[in-house]
């Protein structure tokens, strides 16, 4: 039942997995992403209050979404790596984190062009809009804690750890809309109730959340062929696999 | 090395405890290690006190480093007095963490160059207790000293004396919850050359929720509304830190000693 589980731990068959998975990845994400953006661009009725400006949301909310979501799937592979001692864990953390930085910039960079029109402001000293920038200083520190080793398993270690410990940062983002009074409106999807949202301005949203989470995956199988390939460089497999 | 390392650890190496035990790290106290968990935190603690005041120097230096950064703001900003009143907190809280950061670097490092961290790791106590016992010593000389210094910078930034107990009680909490924060940084640079930098980069984006409940706390109590709110939450991350962060240290020399 668990062989599935114990064969990820080894290279040759994540490396064939990641293969495998690529072309179907980047095909879904580019579907979702097409229909999202002209469902989002097209279809979708304007704001009442917002007018147009609405929809630059269908490239914020899956961006400021990944960032989290990476962030946690970063911790908790670098947790595998360091509990159990699984290289793969280490390797999906490492081809994670500069993927999930770019996820935080493009949640932070969309946020000040929509808020400039909307309040008047690039920045704000917001609960949120600082959390999420401190979110990307995180995902600094963590590249640069591996990079600074010169023994790549001890950065592997020492990174993961560090990204255990900021995880406690990703709760205080999540909520610190309804925590402090923020200038950043509260949830719209992920509340209780029905979301505060017509259907025709949420398929397209959900549609583009599904499209940014496949092409992470799309991206991190790529990374991560080419982290296992220099993670495991000296075996035979390796070796046979790019002769051939 | 100064004298101190060599002598008065009284915690040394138990050779012929750690030699029957787990190479590495003992978890728990082996028997007859001579002193018990309290024992060995307390001797460590001496142990770095006496280091520290037997270098003058190293202590005055991250104070000294606070009182110059007060002075450069209202140097740069040329304000008024009363405008200075308005921005006193967040210089306050700045230079504070700045100034405890400098000397942050030392924590674990010289003791891990000269083989100590090794011999207090093998020496049968579990690593947490070190850790936990040289960052209090830390917090001690830098931290607390911060705290009895800062009623001097805050009259120069006037902050009126009616403030200076809650700021002074907002600091020593900051501080604290800082010197835990920076246990874990501390921890996972000190095998590297030039950790001085990085440790800056990891340990002030987990510092920022600080910055903001402190002179949030400095604020309210300058301008006499209650301080409570900020100063429970600056109490409930000072818990947090003090629980979990020895832990995190402590698997973190883990890494950097094996």
């Amino acid at each position: 039942m668990w062989t599935w589980f114990y064969r990820l731990a080894s290279p040759p068959y994540v490396y064939g997995l990641a293969t495998a998975l690529t072309p179907w990845l980047l095909a879904g994400a580019g579907l979702a992403i097409a229909a999202g953006l002209v469902g989002g661009l097209v279809f979708a009725p304007p704001d009442y209050q917002q007018g147009d400006a609405f929809r630059i949301i269908y490239v914020h909310v899956p961006g400021a979404f990944l960032s989290l979501m990476v962030y946690c799937i970063m911790a908790v592979a670098g947790a595998i790596g360091l509990i159990w001692r699984i290289k793969m864990g280490h390797a999906v953390a490492v081809a994670s984190a500069p993927v999930g930085a770019s996820f935080t910039l493009i949640a932070l960079v969309t946020g000040s062009l929509w808020g400039k029109p909307m309040w008047g402001t690039y920045w704000a000293w917001d609960p949120r809009l600082t959390s999420e920038l401190i979110l990307l200083f995180l995902y600094v520190g963590v590249m640069s804690l591996r990079s600074a080793f010169e023994d790549s398993q001890r950065g592997d270690r020492a990174a993961a750890l560090l990204a255990i410990v900021g995880v406690i940062n990703v709760p205080i983002i999540h909520f610190s809309v309804q925590w402090w009074n923020s200038l950043h409106q509260g949830p719209t999807i992920a509340k209780i109730g029905a979301p505060s949202m017509p259907g025709s301005m949420l398929w397209p949203l959900l549609a583009m959340l599904l499209g940014f989470a496949l092409f992470y995956g799309a991206v991190l199988c790529m990374r991560l062929r080419g982290e296992v390939l220099n993670r495991e460089r000296q075996s035979t497999w390796v070796r046979e696999a790019v002769r051939s | 090395m100064t004298p101190g390392s060599a002598q008065g650890t009284g915690v040394g190496p138990a050779r012929g405890d750690a030699a029957g035990s787990v190479p590495g790290v003992a978890e728990s106290p082996a028997p007859g290690a001579g002193v018990g968990t309290f024992g060995a935190a307390a001797l460590i603690m001496r142990r770095e006190l006496r280091l520290s005041f037997r270098r003058p120097e190293h202590l005055v230096q991250p104070l000294v480093f606070f009182l110059i950064i007060t002075t450069l703001f209202p140097l740069g900003l040329s304000l008024q007095l009363s405008q200075l009143r308005d921005m006193a907190p967040g210089v306050l809280w700045g230079a504070a963490l700045l100034s405890s950061l400098l000397s942050l670097d030392a924590l674990f490092k010289s003791d891990a160059d000269d083989g100590t961290l090794e011999q207090l790791a093998l020496s049968g106590q579990g690593l947490t207790v070190i850790v936990i016992a040289k960052t209090l010593a830390h917090w001690l000389v830098t931290g607390a000293a911060l705290v009895l210094v800062s009623p001097l910078v805050a009259t120069a930034l006037d902050i009126p004396a009616s403030a200076f107990a809650l700021m002074m009680s907002s600091l020593a909490l900051g501080t604290l919850t800082l010197s835990w924060l920076g246990s874990i940084g501390a921890a996972l640079t000190v095998g590297l050359k030039r950790g001085n930098v990085l440790i800056s980069l990891i340990v002030l984006p987990l510092a920022m929720p600080l910055l903001i409940f402190g002179a949030s706390a400095t604020e309210r109590a300058i301008s006499g509304t209650s301080a409570a709110g900020p100063l429970y939450l600056l109490t409930a991350l000072c818990v947090l830190t003090t629980t979990l962060a020895p832990f995190a240290a402590s698997a973190a020399l883990k890494i950097s000693l094996d």
